[in-house]
């Protein structure tokens, strides 16, 4: 393994991993704040039961989140020095920004866990809402990085291809900026969301504590199923700002080889980067040209509109994508289902085959995530800014880099083996909760 | 102070510092509570490891959070400076994350986890150690960039990446695997346990339990003496440049006042004057820590890049200062209202 490959194998290691805590650290005060408010609405014990207990699992994931995004802040550096020399001033503003917006989630988080007998009932719910919000503005600050990266802007170059300006304003201003925020927000709260709603499903489903689950359930789905409705939608936006920004990455994410008008939609199909065609996938005409620029005779550029070395692997990027779409798309189903029964009132408890479903996507959406990720990353190789810089000029000088990347992935296989088996335990003792 | 040479990146250096200050004195002394931990002993051993657990539990990730901060403005505002020591410390850093890491997510293992006796004991060890091992990293990071080593060995690097360096272990482990840098090591981890011993000393319930923590105080404060000098000494035959430094004249005014600070925390801390024991301890981490910069000064990484080399556009400067401004304005109350909430509960008890 070649020290790049160490390099961007750790990165996507400690991304992958921090991105679910990241996503859960977001999306799950929103739900715990929702509770505890049912509570003081209603007065029923259910929902402050409810609070506490997703209370303590946030508490573990939160801490989890905190301390491998802390490895993330540092590897910018110990893997890619090259690219915080180069980027460091044009996108070290979104970084103080979220430092800031972590700040507040830290503080707030600690006086929403340890408080409760400490502070007022307003003072504790204002906390989780300070929590939820600075969650989300965090992500937000970012994500503006890595839209950044994918269409970079706020910058003159001179002949050296150095910055000769910088305005670190306008870099917060990527043309990616908005969709892939927008995308990243949908995607916590559609994956946690769901993913908390099919494990009260399963409770239901057993048949235990009906009336804490049934109140669980209807809260999770508040906040995953219309996010996991509208992702679909802001998909749609995403494929046109990188149809517009980056041509190349929406050729591998679709495997279109060759330049061409009325380009047809594949699904699913296997790439072949040597023979320079995708095989055996489903062609719908016209699909990809309507998809991209909405116009049946648009012209979308192939893979074969950049030398070999400028282009991304195929196989992995459009892999990744059919995964995300399909797992998405699933998702949007079962909640439009859970949606429809909403509608018509009927009770969740007794809807079976709507809770095995809910059940079924529980860890679609984390899935979906790391697919999304690899899209978006695999997909701009082998740029780490996009037409700036390349990931190889951005790599640490540092050989026998495989030994901290294995050392990364055991550190976090442990703590993922961990974490799993007590939120599973917190999960059991919520079996017995008698409501 | 010649004032010409503090411009916009000397005041965003010193923000930094402050950060960093603020780490030492809050997320540092959590630590500390770690090292209490792991020697617990005595008839109160388990009441001091819940004193310690109470006191850490609603504050440690924010105050965790100072370190990214630092972190931040160090790669926004001197990314020069953060690209040579995130490659040459590279080792040392990834150690210290990896103590980051183990020690975090153990302590909500045993907050949250199983109440079996074992996994208590088993999560309590890890976080134990873990808290021993970061502050050691961590100040043996600071004293391969004092010592210049650091800035040496990123001076010899090939400009090129992908190239092979001199010497693995000159340029990756020599300049941190080495006695004053391992000395400083010791001084942060007696420090850190020094703060930890003192906060806990005041926050404790009863006469009892604040006694260990006196004679704990006492003993760090003992061992921050001796690690001094030890890296003092060290530094003597080994980085003359260093101590030539220290003994220069507004260097040595400036120890006296750290000496003024230590003997007032230790003479409180024997009497038993606890609130001014807390300031002077912090008085004491906070002059020793402004005592290497200001010896360092103006270099960021000595002896290869000084805070104007590595500075970033002026543009850069002014938004980050902006950002930093407004977002203490935020800030600053938040962590007042943490600190009221939960110091509230220690008097009530």
């Amino acid at each position: 393994m070649t020290d790049l490959l160490a390099a961007r194998t750790q990165m996507a290691i400690s991304l992958g991993f921090h991105i679910v805590f990241a996503e859960i650290g977001i999306a799950m005060p929103l739900m715990m704040v929702l509770a505890e408010w049912r509570w003081r609405r209603t007065g029923e014990r259910a929902y402050l039961d409810l609070a506490r207990r997703w209370a303590k699992g946030t508490a573990v994931l939160f801490a989890v989140g905190a301390v491998s995004g802390t490895v993330l802040s540092f590897e910018l550096g110990l893997l890619w020095p090259g690219f915080m020399r180069f980027a460091g001033p044009l996108i070290g503003m979104p970084f103080s920004l979220e430092g800031f917006a972590f700040f507040l989630e830290a503080i707030f988080l600690g006086v929403y866990l340890y408080g409760w007998e400490r502070v007022g009932p307003r003072a504790h719910l204002a906390a989780g809402v300070v929590v939820a919000a600075s969650g989300a503005a965090s992500a937000v600050f970012v994500v503006l990085v890595n839209a950044w990266m994918n269409a970079p802007t706020g910058f003159t170059l001179d002949a050296a291809g150095s910055f000769a300006t910088v305005d670190p304003i306008g870099a917060m201003q990527s043309p990616a900026a908005f969709q892939q925020a927008l995308h990243m927000l949908l995607a916590a709260y559609a994956a946690t969301g769901l993913a908390v709603a099919g494990v009260h499903a399963w409770m239901l489903l057993r048949g235990a504590a009906p009336d804490f689950h049934r109140r669980a359930l209807g809260i999770a789905l508040l906040v995953g199923a219309p996010a996991a409705v509208l992702q679909p939608l802001s998909g749609d936006v995403s494929a046109r700002v990188v149809a517009l920004t980056q041509p190349v990455k929406l050729a591998a994410l679709e495997g279109q080889w060759s330049t061409e008008r009325g380009a047809p939609l594949r699904i699913g199909g296997w790439p072949d980067a040597t023979r320079e065609e995708t095989r055996w996938a489903l062609e719908i005409p016209y699909g990809l040209s309507l998809l991209a620029f909405h116009d049946p005779a648009a012209e979308v550029t192939g893979l074969r509109a950049v030398p070999r070395a400028d282009r991304p692997p195929v196989a992995v990027v459009h892999l990744a994508f059919q995964t995300m779409v399909a797992l998405g798309s699933a998702m949007a189903l079962v909640s439009l289902w859970a949606g429809w029964v909403a509608w018509r009132r009927r009770n969740y408890t007794e809807q079976h085959r709507l809770l095995r479903a809910l059940v079924i996507v529980a860890p679609f959406g984390f899935v979906a995530t790391e697919a999304g990720w690899i899209v978006t990353e695999v997909g701009r190789q082998p740029w780490v800014v996009q037409g700036l810089m390349r990931t190889s000029d951005a790599v640490t000088p540092m050989p026998g880099l495989v030994v901290p990347m294995v050392l990364f992935t055991l550190l976090y296989l442990g703590l993922g083996a961990i974490v799993a088996t007590l939120i599973a335990s917190l999960v059991r003792e919520t079996a017995r909760a008698s409501v | 102070m010649d004032l010409d040479a503090v411009g916009l990146p000397e005041v965003v250096a010193a923000i930094m510092v402050l950060a960093l200050n603020a780490y030492a004195l809050t997320g540092g002394a959590d630590f500390g509570g770690g090292v209490w931990d792991l020697l617990a002993r005595g008839p109160r051993r388990d009441a001091q490891r819940a004193l310690i657990a109470s006191q850490i539990g609603p504050i440690w990730e924010a105050n965790h959070v100072w370190l990214i901060l630092v972190i931040v403005v160090l790669f926004t505002a001197f990314p020069a400076a953060f690209a040579a020591l995130s490659t040459v410390l590279h080792v040392p850093l990834s150690l210290m994350l990896v103590g980051i890491v183990l020690r975090g997510s153990s302590f909500v293992f045993r907050s949250y986890g199983a109440r079996d006796d074992a996994s208590q004991q088993r999560w309590g060890r890890v976080f134990a150690v873990a808290s021993v091992l970061t502050p050691l990293v961590l100040g043996t990071i600071v004293g391969a960039i004092a010592s210049g080593a650091a800035g040496d060995a990123a001076l010899r690097l090939p400009a090129t990446a992908g190239s092979t360096p001199p010497s693995f272990v000159s340029v990756f482990v020599a300049p941190w695997l080495a006695p004053f840098p391992l000395a400083l090591g010791v001084l942060a981890l007696a420090m850190f346990a020094f703060l930890a011993a003192v906060y806990l000393g005041l926050a404790s319930p009863e006469p009892a339990l604040r006694d260990d923590f006196r004679r704990r105080a006492l003993g760090a404060a003992a061992g921050m003496f001796v690690a001094a000098f030890g890296a003092l000494g060290i530094a003597r035959v080994r980085e003359p440049e260093v101590v030539g430094a220290l003994m220069q004249g507004r260097a040595l005014a400036f120890q006296a006042t750290v000496a003024v600070a230590a003997l007032t925390a230790l003479w409180a801390i024997w009497s038993r004057r606890w609130q001014l024991a807390r300031l002077a301890a912090a008085a004491q981490v906070s002059l020793i820590l402004w005592g290497w910069v200001l010896v360092q000064r103006p270099y960021v990484v000595p002896p290869m890049l000084t805070i104007r080399d590595a500075a970033a556009p002026r543009i850069t400067l002014e938004l980050l200062l902006a950002a930093l401004a407004a977002g203490a304005v935020i800030l600053v109350p938040a962590l007042v209202y943490l600190f009221r909430t939960f110091a509230a509960e220690r008097r009530a008890r």
